[in-house]
């Protein structure tokens, strides 16, 4: 033993350390590689000792083996070892090791779980400092669920050093474990406060880097950061506020306005370059958001502009480079101001620094005009002339077309100059884009018809020289063109001056070096030449030329035969036997041009790139359905016969609508031929879009301006772009003088009247007319095309999970506590969060009704005061939220049961923090509507006189609406119209029934039913309604009795987007026996269309434990989640509940049977419905109709509706006397429409539906809750 | 958010690399050469902001670099830094390096590549920047090399190396940061006189 340490120490002598490999890699420069391989193996046997110290510095010396690009994951498991010995040294070599080689697959991870979360609790600093460090290189979700409580633990250490790194790592954690965003955001927001700089930066930096991504979810933090803004020193924390404020600004412009006068104070007075360049950029997305052109922000624009000029003017090239960036965002929303800067930009593009370079391209694109066009080319050409690197130049092509091609061609005067450039660029050697100058040929010779002729006349010269193209291997790129030219020569080839030389051309023995593609298009073009050929021919009594044709095409269409191409190889033997069969007829005499043009005829018009995604799916075709079922995962989950579950599933596919789709169309024709007719710029199509070529009328008046042809043009060789230029110019002083001419005579006129005089000032954009009239195509879409220009948004980005609202969470972050599902993973008590003692229970039932109704009267004031601002807004956020959050707010209720009310408004709206000695303004809404606040003691006193109103109403008396028991009955007699007073009415209602029935209350009434019943109805209130109830018994025995409320469900937003749907049942639990009730356990059987949610990891057969117990006499209330897959038909399920009755003396163990009724009604949600959408819907004609009629009933109309409101899930769209129109959605997205007529005790009620068993379902049950009464 | 951080000499031949992102090693050294060949080819005197989005993360990504003498120090940066705060951020990793090491050259960087991980731990974490200050840097180093020097007394090797001065160009200092930012970027006087 002895003898072995005493080796291992001499051992250790010889051990190479870092810098001895470091050294010996040095001096092995001939065979590196050789020498790294017997160190690894030398490294293989130190991780084999014993000793730390000799695994740390194998470790240590395959840190740096790995940055020269050895893989060392084989070593993983060694480098958990060193970073787990109690040595700071080594840890750190193992740390450091682990951040640089692990990953989320590296599978030892999971090992670390243990040993981090000690060192994260080490009492030295260092050991959580590196551990963190470490972390935030390889965390993986694991580790983050597991780790995040210890985490956030530490954001609250006392030394700066743990925190800052704490606070900085929780992104990460987010990042890879989102849950643990709304628990751990009320400390992180605390940071942003911290005493300490670094931590506060960390904090700053956090949350940019989330708000950056979804900014939305931080638009409440605008005031602390505001006040930051104007406290803080810091120029990094600076930065980063400014540039989230300018993510943020788009969302509220309101904002804008605010940081402004800020921002423009920090640009002069700043000295620091860097955040005088963020305060500009922040400025111009303010400018940007406020775009509606304020008129006195146009100082700012000016600043702005101003200061850039004056950091492109720079020397330092990286201000020169940041200025034309920060430019080219100004020019997307005031490119007038930008303009006025063009000689500069022109400038920065003889810069020798490329990026510059590249950064004044940008600009120019938005600095064309038609007047400017030609000239700013030019001098492009020039430089693509000039240009050295091939990525410059292709920068250069690319900017070239874009500027010229942009918005529709909306430049371009002359395309005669346009179609040159192109040409020219074809001489460029060895560019990528060869693709992209045939697309813009291609589509400029189809959309702008005017131009074919010349077009035609250039590709032909093109085709005749392309061995120039295609001369070198290296050109590669560029004879992609020649698919473009073959094209149109073959396409336009009645244009063709002379077709048979063309034909010539396309036809010779090189072009088989072409790639298959461009040849395949040249066989087919020369058919189209040949045919053209011949039709030209056709009057001619000499037949020769034909035949000749003919002959050609015979002689060299083989050559194509034997292509390797398919494509080549099938349509050149196809086109080979037809000109055979050809030449036979013509031996014969026989006219065949119109039979051969006819296989060419035909209009091709452009098409739109987007036109595809725009058709629109057909009624009734479900794209992600199935053709076939998919195999069952397992078979053995099939408990039911199959019988059964084809029964669940009704096909849904119908043939109905083929009738009503042709009269939809039709329809939808007529008007889309109407606007065509319309439109100026839509080309008519000819009457039969089989005639060939047939000139439409627009064409022909079009004046088309004679070329002189015998000009350069003809000769590839050389440029002839600039010929147009100088013509162009010509041309316009003509017209010039022509106007002036005019404008004379229009003088003289005038003169006789007054003698005003007339400046004829610089040429302005109007007055340049093109050179001739063009049409320019547009492209064509889809009937029927969606006008949704939607989500290019990635799937896949991690951010996406970080979109969670935390508004509610931040101001309530003191009082409410987190709901028992979000609370982080401790270690030792997962368990536990479940189950809660009935003591914990009253505990926390005690301080919420404490607390929170000393806050409600404050609330309510304030609410007061942005009533109407906040109903509008509230009406639709709380849907939204209300589902996401109905989960949470489940617990959260449960301490708050006496105010239902207050709870559900503010889930809602932004209210104010709970104590009003902060000074922090978060109403968010309140604080955008005051004054800006330039400076420090200013914004304190705003603050102070935004706290102002809170004592005032905390003072003040309790509003009416305040719902405590004595109010009742006041509450009784107003009659009121406003809905949410009505649904306080109803549950209050409620309640009280329900408090005669029982001792104690415990449970709530849940705001998911019928919450916006009428949200947008006008039913009037005549006389007070009848208690409803939507708890049902479930079951009961001598224990135990089981409610249910039947039609409370959720749709969560995340599940609809997937397949599923999900239902929430609520079952109150009312312990009926002098016993004890614990240990109860809710289990269902699920079958193949409904499944009880469990928690991961349970087995389909498990049990879920209700997360309570019952004393004697109490009722309590807990929900569960079901996924229901179809939802047209009703559905029962069975259940036991099985619990422990423990007496003094003795426990027994019993259960309870049940049934749960799934009705089709508690599939539908209260969806608000405005009638011109309803009528919309009604009209689309997709929707089928049903009809039911009840009798004997007498009840107050307004009751019957609210009865369907309430029950069924319906909100009034419309109600006019006795009759009204009623609407609902399944959370499925059906929609169902009820049309409800009475006259006497009958009541009809004709239905509309998208999925008629559904509908029948429905009606079905409304009958029954009305045969019931 | 910070993608990467690389340190390679004037062949490409890399001292230093730190990627927040995982990579494989066939990768990194992908990148590695490829950011050489395009920081390479620039002259001196043009702009230290590359859009070389292809390598890493794409076009919201920017290579930021700066050229010390015989050695590279290039960032991968997305749009939430400020060019010109890493910039800086760079000059004070660069000065903290020649505190650290005493006139910092390359050999320091070749033998030591894990003290200027443990340097660079103290200013960048996971992506974020974590301090700015270099004295607070400094600071925090010399207290770890201090535990690490107390738990070893008998190995310590010091090198003697010859000393390849990085030159210092005097426009690299930070200008950016005017007279309110005192506790970034501070610029030592030391280093001006280089």
């Amino acid at each position: 033993m002895a003898l072995k340490i005493v080796k291992g120490s001499i051992d250790r002598m010889f051990d190479k350390n870092l810098q001895d490999l470091v050294r010996g890699i040095r001096n092995h420069k001939e065979d590196e590689a050789k020498y790294i391989s017997t160190c690894i193996d030398e490294i293989k046997q130190e991780l084999k000792q014993d000793n730390i110290a000799v695994k740390a510095n194998a470790v240590c010396k395959l840190t740096y083996l790995q940055m020269l690009g050895y893989d060392v994951s084989w070593a993983a498991f060694n480098i958990v070892e060193v970073m787990s010995s109690s040595k700071f040294t080594y840890k750190r070599i193992g740390y450091l090791a682990a951040s640089q080689c692990f990953h989320e697959s590296t599978d030892v991870i999971m090992l670390t779980t243990n040993q981090i979360r000690k060192d994260l609790s080490s009492p030295n600093q260092y050991d959580t400092g590196v551990a963190l460090t470490g972390l935030s290189c390889f965390v993986t979700p694991d580790l983050a669920r597991d780790l995040a409580n210890d985490i956030m633990t530490l954001m609250s250490h006392t030394k700066p050093y743990i925190r800052k790194k704490a606070v900085l790592i929780m992104y990460k954690v987010f990042l890879k474990y989102p849950e643990s965003l709304r628990p751990a955001f009320p400390r992180l927001k605390e940071k942003l406060e911290d005493p300490d700089p670094g931590v506060q930066s960390a904090a700053v930096n956090v949350i940019c880097e989330l708000a950056r991504r979804n900014p939305k979810n931080y638009l409440s933090l605008a005031p602390l950061f505001f006040k930051l803004m104007t406290s803080s020193t810091n120029n990094w924390v600076l930065i980063k506020i400014i540039k989230l404020f300018g993510a943020l600004t788009p969302l509220e412009p309101r904002l804008g306005k605010k940081l402004i006068e800020p921002l423009t104070n920090l640009i002069h007075s700043t000295s620091a370059m860097s955040l005088l360049y963020e305060c500009v950029n922040t400025v111009i997305a303010v400018l940007i958001s406020l775009s509606s052109g304020m008129p006195n922000h146009s100082a700012s624009i000016q600043l702005c502009v101003q200061k850039l000029r004056i950091l492109i003017e720079d020397s330092d090239q990286n201000l020169k480079y940041l200025g034309l960036l920060a430019m080219s965002k100004i020019l997307k929303t005031h490119p007038k101001s930008v303009q006025s800067h063009k000689d500069l930009i022109l400038q920065c593009l003889d810069d020798k620094d490329e990026s510059i370079r590249l950064r004044a391209l940008d600009l120019l694109y938005g600095m064309v005009s038609k007047k400017n066009l030609m000239e700013i080319v030019k001098k492009l050409m020039l430089h693509v002339d000039k240009a050295e690197g091939t990525t410059y130049r292709d920068e250069l092509l690319t900017k070239i077309i874009d500027i010229c091609s942009q918005s529709n061609y909306q430049y371009i005067t002359n395309f005669e100059w346009y179609i040159s450039i192109l040409v020219e660029l074809t001489r460029l050697e060895g560019t990528r884009h060869g693709h992209l100058i045939a697309s813009q040929m291609l589509d400029v010779a189809i959309r702008v018809k005017a131009i074919r002729v010349f077009a035609v006349a250039q590709m032909a010269t093109l085709l005749d020289n392309a061995h120039l193209l295609t001369g070198n291997m290296q050109r590669n790129g560029i004879c992609e063109v020649l698919y473009a030219a073959a094209w149109i020569c073959g396409e336009f080839s009645e244009h063709l001056e002379n077709p048979m030389q063309t034909l010539e051309a396309m036809l010779r023995p090189k072009v088989a070096t072409l790639p298959g593609h461009i040849q395949a298009v040249y066989v087919q073009n020369a058919a189209k030449l040949f045919a053209t050929v011949l039709k030209n021919q056709e009057g001619n009594t000499d037949s020769t030329t034909a035949q000749e044709t003919s002959q050609l095409m015979i002689e060299r269409l083989p050559l194509f035969v034997q292509s390797a191409n398919l494509e080549v190889q099938e349509r050149a033997s196809c086109i080979l036997q037809l000109v055979k069969y050809i030449q036979k007829l013509q031996q014969k005499d026989i006219e065949v041009a119109e039979e051969v043009s006819a296989l060419f005829a035909g209009e091709l018009n452009p098409v739109a790139p987007k036109a595809q995604k725009k058709v629109p799916v057909p009624e009734g075709l479900d794209l992600d359905a199935w053709i076939n079922e998919p195999p069952s995962e397992s078979e053995s989950e099939d408990e039911q016969p199959k019988a059964i579950f084809s029964k669940e599933e009704p096909k849904h596919s119908r043939p109905r609508h083929t009738e009503v789709d042709e009269k939809e169309l039709a329809r939808r024709r007529e008007a889309r031929k109407q606007e065509q007719a319309n439109n100026p710029f839509y080309i008519k199509a000819s009457p039969s879009s089989q005639k060939v070529y047939q000139e439409t009328a627009g064409v022909e008046h079009i004046p088309v301006v004679q070329i002189d042809l015998s000009v350069p043009l003809k000769v590839p060789g050389l440029p002839m772009s600039d010929q147009y230029v100088k013509l162009e110019e010509e041309r316009r002083q003509k017209e010039r003088a022509e106007k002036k001419k005019k404008e004379k005579k229009k003088r003289k006129e005038k003169r006789s009247g007054r003698g005003k005089k007339h400046d004829s000032g610089p040429e302005s954009e109007e007055d340049i007319t093109p050179a001739h009239m063009v049409d320019i195509v547009t492209e064509e879409m889809p009937e029927n095309a969606l006008p949704s220009d939607d989500d290019d948004k990635d799937p896949n980005d991690p951010h996406k999970a970080l979109d969670i609202d935390l508004d509610n969470l931040v101001e309530a972050a003191g009082r409410r506590p987190l709901a028992d599902s979000e609370k982080l993973p401790v270690r030792s008590h997962r368990a536990a969060e479940v189950v809660k003692s009935p003591t914990e229970d009253g505990e926390m039932e005690s301080v919420a009704s404490q607390e929170p109704k000393k806050k409600n009267s404050k609330e309510k004031k304030e609410k007061k005061k942005d009533k109407d601002r906040e109903r509008k807004k509230s009406k639709d956020e709380k849907k939204k939220k209300k589902h996401k959050h109905e989960e949470k707010e489940e617990d959260l209720l449960r301490g708050q049961a006496d105010e239902p009310v207050v709870q559900s408004e503010e889930t809602s709206e932004v209210v104010a923090p709970p104590t009003s000695t902060s000074a922090e303004v978060s109403d968010l809404d309140f604080w955008l509507s005051t004054a800006p606040v330039p400076s420090n003691t200013q914004e304190a006193a705003t603050v102070a006189a935004e706290a102002a109103p809170v004592p005032e109403a905390a003072s003040g008396t309790a509003p009416a609406s305040e719902p405590d028991e004595p109010k009742d009955t006041e509450m009784e007699e107003t009659k009121s119209s406003k809905h949410k007073k009505k649904k306080q009415k109803k549950e209050k209602e409620e309640k009280e029934k329900k408090k005669k029935k029982k001792h104690h209350h415990h449970h709530h009434h849940s705001d998911g039913g019928g919450e916006e019943s009428v949200q947008n109805g006008t039913v009037e209130e005549e006389e007070p309604l009848p208690p409803m109830s939507n708890y049902c018994l479930l079951a009961e025995n001598s224990y135990i009795k089981m409610m249910m409320e039947d039609a409370d469900q959720v749709c969560d937003i995340q599940g609809n987007l997937q397949d599923g749907s999900q239902v929430v049942v609520s079952v109150i639990f009312e312990n009926k026996c002098d016993s004890f009730l614990k240990s109860m356990e809710f289990n269902v059987l699920d079958s193949l269309n409904c499944k009880l949610q469990r928690p991961e990891g349970s087995g389909p057969h498990d049990g879920l434990t209700v997360p309570f117990q019952l004393p004697p006499g109490v009722s309590n209330e807990a929900r569960f989640v079901f996924t229901v897959q179809s939802i047209v038909m009703p559905q029962k399920l069975k259940g036991t509940l099985t619990f422990i009755v423990k007496n003094e003396d003795s426990s027994t163990h019993e259960k309870l049977d049940f049934k749960l009724h799934f009705t089709c009604t508690s599939y539908l949600i209260t969806t608000p419905c405005y009638s011109d959408a309803f009528a919309k819907l009604l009209e689309s004609g997709d929707l089928n109709g049903s009809s039911v009629r009840l009798e004997g009933i007498n009840m107050p109309f307004h009751h019957l509706l609210a009865r369907i409101c309430f029950h069924h899930h319906f909100s009034v769209v419309e109600r006019i006397d006795s009759c009204a129109s009623m609407y609902s959605r399944s959370i499925q997205g059906h929609h169902v429409c009820l049309l409800v007529k009475t006259s006497g005790q009958t009541v009809s009620i004709d239905a509309k539906c998208d999925e008629p068993t559904l509908l029948g379902n429905v009606l079905d049950e409304i009958k029954q809750t009305f045969s019931q009464c | 958010m910070i993608k990467a951080i690389l340190i390679f000499n004037n062949h490409g031949k890399p001292r230093l690399s730190k990627f927040y992102e995982h990579y494989s090693e066939d990768t990194e050294q992908q990148i590695i050469r490829e950011t050489f060949h395009l920081v390479s080819k620039r002259d001196e005197n043009v702009c230290n902001f590359l859009e070389g989005g292809m390598l890493i993360g794409g076009s919201d990504y920017k290579l930021i670099y700066r050229h010390y003498a015989t050695l590279y120090f290039v960032f991968c940066v997305d749009s939430s830094e400020s060019e010109l705060g890493i910039l800086d951020l760079i000059q004070v990793f660069v000065e903290t390096l020649d505190k650290c090491f005493e006139n910092v050259c390359e050999l320091d960087l070749i033998f030591h590549v894990d003290k200027v991980h443990n340097i660079l731990a103290e200013m960048v974490m996971g992506g974020m920047v974590l301090e700015t200050n270099m004295n607070e840097i400094i600071m925090q180093v010399d207290a770890q090399n201090k535990m690490e020097k107390s738990e070893i007394k008998t190995r310590h090797i010091l090198s003697c190396i010859p000393q390849y001065k990085i030159q210092y160009h005097s426009h690299h200092s930070c200008h950016y940061y005017g007279d309110l930012t005192v506790p970034l970027f501070q610029c030592t006087s030391r280093i001006r006189d280089h």
